[in-house]
């Protein structure tokens, strides 16, 4: 069952759209889904005043999609805590979107505000365009991507840049980024695998205790607190080859640490000259 | 003219004036508790109800520094509790480490409308009151830490009583505190120099000064000045096993201090359960909870908090920094340690007691043990030390457990089986009344801190009054203790001032409480006396100058002194 949503407005204020998720639409029918509550910013509005909507979600939520066509860079938390279904958004997306999602499959064809995939524990968030900070990151308090239960964690696919403290917290799950990120990458981590297809900023892995980073770009300075530990000519991640050759580091040793970064050699030759005399 | 109520027909447990339960009105006028009604008194239907004066708390970290560390030191304890805004009342988080406004709302709930906060560095006092003027409803009053100050430590080594004396009452109004507070005396201040003190005669690095003499001095000092509460003292090797012989002659020590008048004792030893530990190691660790409780049978110049455990997450927050430092060694969990110049220490570390822990099962065995074994209440005040052994809001568990032998023995079902075998709680009978109920949780709090319109409801008291849901002519308090439980953690009526300011367990009304402080009448005279040094210490030490070292009476919007000697 399809539902399709185009916005009527662009409001100057954020709309917080947590009913936007196939787990409230699915058994609705349109004019239900028109009379959801979403607040645009100290007002409540209904969802039918900022949306034509069409089509309809008789099935369950797993048969459910919801496809947003257009720009929606001011509504937040589209798909937070969603467990199945598939949301297809054909413009950018607010902040918080698929945070907290359990199941089901976000595709965000623009741009993703910051928090995209925070705390999320099962699913696919697919940004096809750039992510802001704190990409499955953890809330004041949380931890950042988890397991829904073992074995089963969220994937997060970024084709564009991210920004920083990307995966803070996180414990498992996987992050893949095509472009660069932002400082403090996996700030935290304690699990989980974040891979960086361009380059990482500044203290890249900072206070992570477990889990793999693995950097294709460039990392200008590494922290002084993570230890080398040779070079690998290749590197597993999720039953998937990356050839490398990498060189690898295990820390950080600050927190007593046992996280893995894999930096690719090739673009790091300054990460291979040893540090004398200090 | 406020609002005159008569509440008819209540079940009135006020220890004070010896009313146990006995069925009565009581009149409230102009925010005191009056003989007789005036004209146009509402009158309040609370037949079938118990009524008490309001709830007093001697011990509880809710305001201040070490507090506000805490809060932002623990962002994932307050996401599992959360407050919502609702009208008239502000939002807030909960659990160990409350927001201002949520104490408030949360002690008034429960019937409690003043709460003193135990350890306020004097550095820090400012950042104290500004969190009381947050904290509504509730009257509030700080205890200035006194025990590791370097001005302290040098008076007492150089045998100066006079300036002691002085500098107490100098201090006291510069924070706008209201008694003194001493943590691990000597050890905090030797902590400075990375050791801590063992015994009662171990001497403090540079200054040459052993914790009995700090002690000891600042009693007299305190007797002198004729202060309404004694020396409020969290003893040396708290938390350790086998620390109970340094509590007892922590006891000892003061014993020749003569009481100030009628009172009887010198020295408030606050959470004593954390100071109640037999054992050598933590393996052998056992409960030294009736060596103290018989002590203070014997004795009457010592009276005690008990600082309950309640199983669950909070987190510890003390003056008491190498203990602090030790914790975080046992629980490899974050921490906070600092030092507050020439004043004091301080830390917080995250903790979580659990039941199936043999240690943790023994320490919540303890905190009750010591409560059942003391024959007086009146010697004895109902806390949790919070949020250290656990959060206020758990004192209505507490009560349910004191009024019931049924509800403790279905606690050691599923606790450590330490608990039965290191300690002697389930043999203990006693079962408290609910007379004694009031007395360890106001009246003894109200008479410790010389508090004479609190924690009682002759006529002339504050009209601080707590109703509660619950008749003792028709419940058997002993066979049914989560009924007490809900009683007292939701109060049919908590006036405050003669205000309704909880109503059916909701927050109705949020006036702001009062800053109680102490103000020894001569201190203009008494200050000449240490003039000269206070000029020298600022000058050389301190990173504030003298004249903008004093907390200034805009910082008390609503004060009320307490006047005494001169």
């Amino acid at each position: 069952m399809k539902v399709e949503l185009t916005p009527i407005e662009k409001p100057k204020v954020p709309v917080e759209a947590e009913v936007i998720s196939p787990d409230v639409f699915s058994g609705r029918s349109v004019e239900e889904i028109g009379e959801l509550e979403v607040w645009r910013g100290n007002r409540k509005k209904k969802l039918k005043d900022l949306f034509r909507i069409s089509g309809d979600a008789a099935g369950s939520s797993e048969e459910t999609t919801i496809i947003i066509n257009g720009d929606v860079s001011y509504a937040k938390r589209i798909g937070q805590n969603m467990s199945s279904g598939e949301i297809v958004i054909k413009g950018s997306a607010g902040m918080h979107v698929g945070a907290g999602m359990k199941g089901g499959r976000i595709v965000v064809e623009g741009d993703a505000d910051h928090w995209a995939g925070a705390e999320m524990k099962a699913g696919v968030l697919h940004i096809k365009g750039n992510a802001g900070n704190y990409l499955g990151g953890g809330y004041r308090g949380g931890t950042g991507m988890s397991a829904l239960k073992k074995g089963v964690y969220g994937t997060i696919i970024v084709e564009g840049n991210a920004g920083s403290e990307v995966g803070a917290w996180m414990s498992n799950g996987k992050i893949i980024v095509k472009g660069n990120v932002g400082a403090f990458a996996g700030v935290h981590m304690s699990g989980g695998i974040i891979v960086i297809h361009g380059d990482a900023g500044e203290r890249l892995g900072g206070e992570m205790t477990g889990g793999t980073i693995v950097v294709m770009g460039r990392v200008q300075e590494l922290l002084p607190s993570f230890e080398y530990r040779g070079e690998v000519s290749e590197v597993e991640v999720d039953g998937e080859k990356i050839s490398g050759p990498f060189l690898s580091f295990s820390g950080d040793l600050a927190e007593d640490g046992k996280g893995m970064i894999y930096i690719l050699k090739e673009k790091n030759p300054h990460l291979t000259t040893p540090i004398s005399g200090c | 003219m406020a609002q005159a109520y008569v509440l008819k027909g209540g079940y009135v447990y006020d220890p004070l004036n010896n009313i146990d339960g006995e069925k009565m009105d009581i009149a409230i006028a102009n925010g005191k508790i009056v003989e007789k009604p005036p004209k146009g008194a509402k009158t309040i239907d609370v037949s079938g109800k118990i009524v008490m004066p309001g709830g007093v708390c001697i011990h509880s970290h809710i305001a201040g520094g070490k507090v506000c560390t805490g809060r932002k030191l623990r962002p994932e304890d307050h996401r599992k509790d959360v407050e919502p805004k609702k009208p008239g009342l502000r939002s807030g988080v909960g659990h160990s480490v409350p927001s201002t406004f949520t104490t408030g709302y949360r002690f008034a709930r429960m019937g409690y409308t003043t709460v003193f906060e135990p350890a306020v560095p004097p550095l820090k006092a400012r950042h104290t009151h500004e969190e009381f003027q947050d904290t509504p409803i509730l009257d509030n009053g700080g205890f200035a830490l006194m025990g590791n100050n370097w001005f302290v430590l040098e008076y007492i080594r150089n045998n100066e009583m006079d300036k002691l004396a002085a500098y107490v009452a100098w201090l006291l109004w510069a924070t706008k505190c209201y008694a003194v507070k001493i943590v691990n005396p000597g050890g905090v201040e030797s902590w400075g120099w990375g050791k801590d003190v063992d015994s009662l005669d171990d001497r403090v690095p540079y200054f040459d000064v052993t914790p009995r003499e700090v002690m000891t001095a600042l009693a007299q000092a305190n007797e002198k000045l004729g202060l309404p509460h004694t020396i409020h003292v969290h003893g040396n090797n708290l938390g350790h096993p086998g620390n109970y012989e340094i509590t007892l002659e922590t006891f000892d020590a003061v014993r020749e201090v003569k009481p100030f008048r009628e009172r009887k004792s010198v020295l408030h030893f606050t959470h004593l359960q954390f100071n109640a530990y037999a054992g050598t190691s933590w393996k052998d660790f056992a409960s030294g909870g009736q060596q103290v409780a018989e002590y203070l049978n014997k004795h009457d110049h010592v009276t005690v908090d008990i600082g309950q455990v309640i199983f669950g997450d909070t987190t510890t927050m003390t003056a008491d920094g190498p203990w602090e430092f030790r914790l975080y060694h046992i629980t490899g969990n974050k921490w906070v340690n600092s030092d507050v110049e020439l004043e004091t220490g301080s830390g917080i570390v995250p903790y979580v007691f659990r039941r199936k822990n043999p240690v943790n099962a023994v320490q919540w065995a303890i905190g009750l043990e010591v409560m059942l074994s003391v024959k007086d209440p009146f010697r004895l005040c109902l806390t949790t030390d919070h949020p250290n052994g656990g959060p206020f809001y758990f004192y209505p568990k507490i009560i349910s457990w004191l009024v019931s032998r049924k509800a403790r023995e279905e606690m050691l079902e599923k606790v450590h089986k330490t608990a039965v075998e290191r300690t002697t709680l389930k043999d203990l009978d006693r079962e408290y009344s609910l007379y004694e109920i009031a007395i360890v949780t106001r009246a003894t709090e109200a008479k410790l801190l010389g508090l004479k319109d609190r924690g009682h409801l002759g006529p002339g008291a504050r009209a601080d009054v707590a109703v509660y849901d619950l008749d003792p002519t028709k419940v058997d308090i002993s066979a049914s203790p989560e009924v007490v439980e809900k009683a007292f953690s939701a109060a049919a009526y908590t006036f405050k001032n003669g205000e309704i300011v909880v109503k059916d367990g909701q927050v109705v009304a949020t006036p702001d409480g009062s800053t109680i402080w102490v103000k020894v009448r001569n201190l203009d005279e008494l200050k000449e006396l240490i003039e000269e040094d206070l000029k020298e210490k600022f000058s050389k030490y301190y990173t504030v100058s003298l004249s903008n070292y004093p907390v200034g009476m805009e910082y008390l919007p609503k004060p009320e002194v307490v006047e005494v000697g001169g």
